[in-house]
C-alpha cells in the first residue's frame, strides 16, 4: 500500500470512529437526559414499560449471538469458508452484546445502581439468569479469539468454539425467556418464544454480518468469491425462512384459543400500525423480499441483492420486535374475562405508545456503539476474511 | 401457608442455578425482619389479607383512592395521567352479555405466590413473612420487569422527580412502587388506610390464619373470588360479589 493509499484510509478510518463516536455520545446525552427529568420525559408509561430502547437493545443482543452461528460453522463443524470468518463474527458478537447491554442499563429507572444489579441476583429471576449469562458470554469471546488470533492456542479454538455454541443457544433462550415466562399478558407466556429467539438471532446475525463483510470489502477493494457468497446468502434464506415458520406457529397456536383470539385479532387485523408492520414490515419487506432477492433469476447472482436481501431482513427484525413488545404491552391485560373494564389507570383500554425522540437517540447510541467498536476493531486487529481461493478449490471445499 | 411457595421457587432456580438458588430468598426474609426491628417484627405465622364486598362498593365513590393517596403521600402530578402512580384505583366493570355492573378497588394482590418477586433480578420485590408484597427501594433498578409479570397491573413506576414524600413511605424516581397494605400502618396495629376511609364498610381486613378474625369468619360464610384464580397465585385479596 502507498503512502497516499494509506492516508486516505487512515482519513476513512477517522470519519467512521468520529461518525460512531457522535451517535453513542449523542445516546449516551439522550440517557443523561431521561436520567435527569425521569421517564416522564419518554412515551413509556405504566402500560407501556418497555419501549423503543428495549427493541434496539433485544435486537442488538440477539442478533449478537446469532452473528457467531458463522463461526460455530466454521469451528464447531470444520468449514473452512466460515472458519476464515469466525474473528470477524466474534467481534461483531462482542460488540452488539455491549451496545445491546449498555442501551437496557441506560434505560434503567436508576442506572446508577448497576452495582447493585451486579451484586443481588435473584436467581428465580430471567433477568437474574442474564446477569450470569451475558459477562459469560463476553468472556467466552474473548477466550475464543483469542484462540483464533494467538498460533500457540489454535488447537483450542475447536472447544472454544464449541462453549461460544453452547453458551449463545443458553443466552437466546434467556433472552426470550425473558417473555415466554410472562403469565400476566396475552403476547407472551408462550415456550416457543425462547427457540423463536434461537432462530431469530441466527437470521440477523447473518445479515449483520453480511453488510458488515461487504462493508469491509468495499474499503479493502476486495470481492466475496461468488460461490462463498451464494453459500453465506442460501444459509441466510434458511434462516429467514425458519423465523417465518417460528413466527407461523406462535399467531397459529394463539388463534387457536379462544381466549387469545381478541389479541390476534389486535395484532394481525384492527391494531393499526402493528397490522401494517407486522404484514408489510415483517413479512413483506422482512421475509418475502429477501427471499425473492436471494432466489429469484436474474437477481440472485447479484452482489448488490445479498446485501440488499440482508439490509430488508435487519428492517423487517425491527418491525417484528417492535410489534412483539410494543404490541404486546400495549394490548389491556385481561384481568376480568367476560367484562369490559374502565378506569382512571385505563384498564381495559388499548395504550397509545408514541416513542420520544431521546428513546430513539439512547436506541441508536447503541448502533453507534457497536459500530464504533467494530471500526476501531477491524482497524486495529486482522479481522478482514480472507478466502484463499485456490486452496478451497484444491480441497473442494468450495463444491460442497 | 408458605409451603407450596418454597417448593415453587426451588423448581424455578434448579431450572435456572441449582439449589444455590434458595439461599438469596431466605436472606432476603431475614433482611427484611432485621428491618422491622424495633417495631413489630413480621411474623409467618400471620397472613394479611383483605375481603372486598364489591355489592357495597359504588361507582362514583373514589375514598378509598384518596385515603391511599393521603396516607402514601401519592400527590404529584405528573403531566401524563398514564405515568402517574396508582397505588389502589377503581375499576368499573360490565359483564359483556348481562350489562350487570360493577365497581371494585384492585391494588396489589399480595400474591403467596407472587411473579413480580419471581422475576425481580436484585431481589427488590420480596414478600414479607406475613405475606405482604413490597418493593425494597434501595435496591430495585427501576428494570420493570415486574411490571410486565404482574397479572393485575398493580404496580406503577415513578417517572418524575418526587419532593412531597411521606417520610414514613419511601419513594423516588426511578424505582416501582405499589399497595404495601400500609405496612406501615399495619405495624402500629392499625388497619390500612382504605379499609379505614371505606364509607360502605366494604373492605374487611384481617388475618388469614386467624379462624378468629372477622376476615376468616366472612371468608367461610361468603362466596368469594381470587381475581385470575386460574394463575394460582393465591391472592391475599379477595372479592365478594363478582
Amino acid at each position: 500500500m502507498d503512502y497516499a493509499a494509506s492516508r486516505s484510509a487512515q482519513t476513512k478510518f477517522y470519519l467512521l470512529a468520529g461518525l460512531g463516536a457522535l451517535v453513542s455520545a449523542i445516546g449516551v446525552g439522550a440517557a443523561l437526559y431521561m436520567e435527569h427529568h425521569g421517564h416522564a420525559v419518554t412515551g413509556m408509561n405504566n402500560q407501556v414499560v418497555w419501549g423503543l430502547p428495549h427493541v434496539f437493545a433485544i435486537f442488538l443482543v440477539v442478533a449478537a449471538s446469532g452473528v457467531l452461528n458463522v463461526a460455530s460453522i466454521g469451528s464447531v463443524f470444520g468449514k473452512t469458508v466460515y472458519k476464515t470468518r469466525g474473528m470477524l463474527a466474534g467481534l461483531l458478537c462482542f460488540a452488539m452484546l455491549a451496545a445491546g447491554l449498555v442501551v437496557i442499563l441506560l434505560d434503567l429507572g436508576r442506572a446508577d445502581r448497576i452495582m447493585v444489579a451486579a451484586t443481588h441476583v435473584n436467581l428465580t429471576s430471567v433477568f437474574g439468569w442474564n446477569m450470569i449469562l451475558y459477562p459469560g458470554m463476553f468472556g467466552i469471546v474473548v477466550v475464543y479469539l483469542w484462540t483464533l488470533m494467538e498460533k500457540r492456542m489454535y488447537p483450542f479454538s475447536k472447544p472454544a468454539g464449541f462453549a461460544a455454541f453452547i453458551w449463545r443457544l443458553l443466552l437466546t433462550t434467556g433472552t426470550g425467556s425473558i417473555f415466554g415466562f410472562l403469565v400476566a399478558r396475552q403476547a407472551y407466556q408462550s415456550a416457543v418464544i425462547a427457540p423463536m429467539f434461537i432462530i431469530m438471532s441466527f437470521a440477523w446475525g447473518m445479515a449483520v454480518f453480511m453488510i458488515v463483510q461487504k462493508a469491509m470489502y468495499l474499503w479493502n477493494g476486495m470481492s466475496l468469491h461468488p460461490q462463498i457468497r451464494a453459500r453465506l446468502k442460501n444459509l441466510l434464506a434458511v434462516f429467514v425462512g425458519a423465523v417465518f415458520y417460528f413466527v407461523a406457529v406462535y399467531h397459529l397456536t394463539n388463534a387457536y384459543f379462544a381466549k387469545q383470539v381478541e389479541f390476534e385479532r389486535f395484532i394481525l387485523l384492527d391494531g393499526g400500525i402493528f397490522p401494517l408492520l407486522f404484514w408489510g414490515g415483517w413479512l413483506f419487506v422482512g421475509t418475502i423480499l429477501p427471499l425473492i432477492l436471494i432466489f429469484a433469476p436474474g437477481l440472485a447472482n447479484k452482489a448488490g441483492s445479498v446485501t440488499l436481501a440482508s439490509l430488508l431482513v435487519i428492517v423487517g427484525a425491527f418491525c417484528q420486535l417492535y410489534v412483539f413488545i410494543i404490541g404486546g404491552e400495549v394490548f389491556p391485560l385481561d384481568i376480568f374475562p367476560g367484562m369490559t373494564a374502565s378506569s382512571s389507570f385505563f384498564d381495559g383500554r388499548i395504550d397509545q405508545y408514541s416513542p420520544s425522540l431521546p428513546e430513539f437517540l439512547l436506541g441508536m447510541g447503541g448502533i453507534g456503539i457497536a459500530f464504533t467498536m467494530v471500526v476501531v476493531g477491524v482497524r486495529v486487529l486482522k479481522f478482514l476474511p480472507e478466502d484463499n481461493i485456490a486452496k478451497l478449490e484444491a480441497a473442494g471445499a468450495l463444491a460442497d | 401457608m408458605n409451603a407450596p411457595d418454597n417448593k415453587r421457587r426451588a423448581l424455578l432456580a434448579a431450572a435456572g442455578a441449582g439449589a444455590v438458588a434458595i439461599a438469596p430468598g431466605i436472606h432476603l426474609i431475614q433482611a427484611s425482619l432485621a428491618d422491622e426491628a424495633g417495631t413489630k417484627l413480621a411474623s409467618s405465622k400471620v397472613r394479611w389479607g383483605m375481603l372486598i364486598d364489591t355489592t357495597k362498593c359504588t361507582s362514583d365513590c373514589k375514598e378509598c383512592v384518596s385515603a391511599c393517596n393521603a396516607e402514601n403521600g401519592i400527590v404529584e402530578e405528573v403531566a401524563d395521567p398514564r405515568q402517574r402512580s396508582q397505588w389502589i384505583r377503581k375499576i368499573d366493570l360490565v359483564e359483556k352479555r348481562t350489562g350487570r355492573q360493577h365497581s371494585l378497588p384492585m391494588m396489589c394482590q399480595h400474591c403467596a405466590n407472587p411473579p413480580c418477586v419471581d422475576v425481580c433480578p436484585t431481589g427488590a420485590s420480596f414478600k414479607r413473612a406475613d405475606g405482604i408484597v413490597l418493593v425494597d427501594r434501595h435496591i430495585c433498578i427501576g428494570c420493570r420487569y415486574c411490571m410486565m409479570a404482574c397479572p393485575y397491573k398493580a404496580r406503577s413506576f415513578v417517572h418524575e422527580p418526587l419532593t412531597t414524600q411521606n417520610p414514613e413511605m419511601p419513594r423516588g424516581i426511578g424505582c416501582v412502587e405499589a399497595c404495601t397494605f400500609c405496612v406501615q400502618r399495619i405495624d402500629r396495629g392499625q388497619k390500612p388506610a382504605c379499609q379505614e376511609a371505606c364509607p360502605q364498610g366494604a373492605i374487611v381486613f384481617g388475618d388469614l390464619n386467624d379462624d378468629n378474625s372477622d376476615i376468616a369468619k366472612r371468608l367461610k360464610e361468603v362466596a368469594s373470588t381470587q381475581v385470575r384464580a386460574e394463575l394460582k397465585l393465591d391472592t391475599g385479596v379477595r372479592y365478594q360479589g363478582i
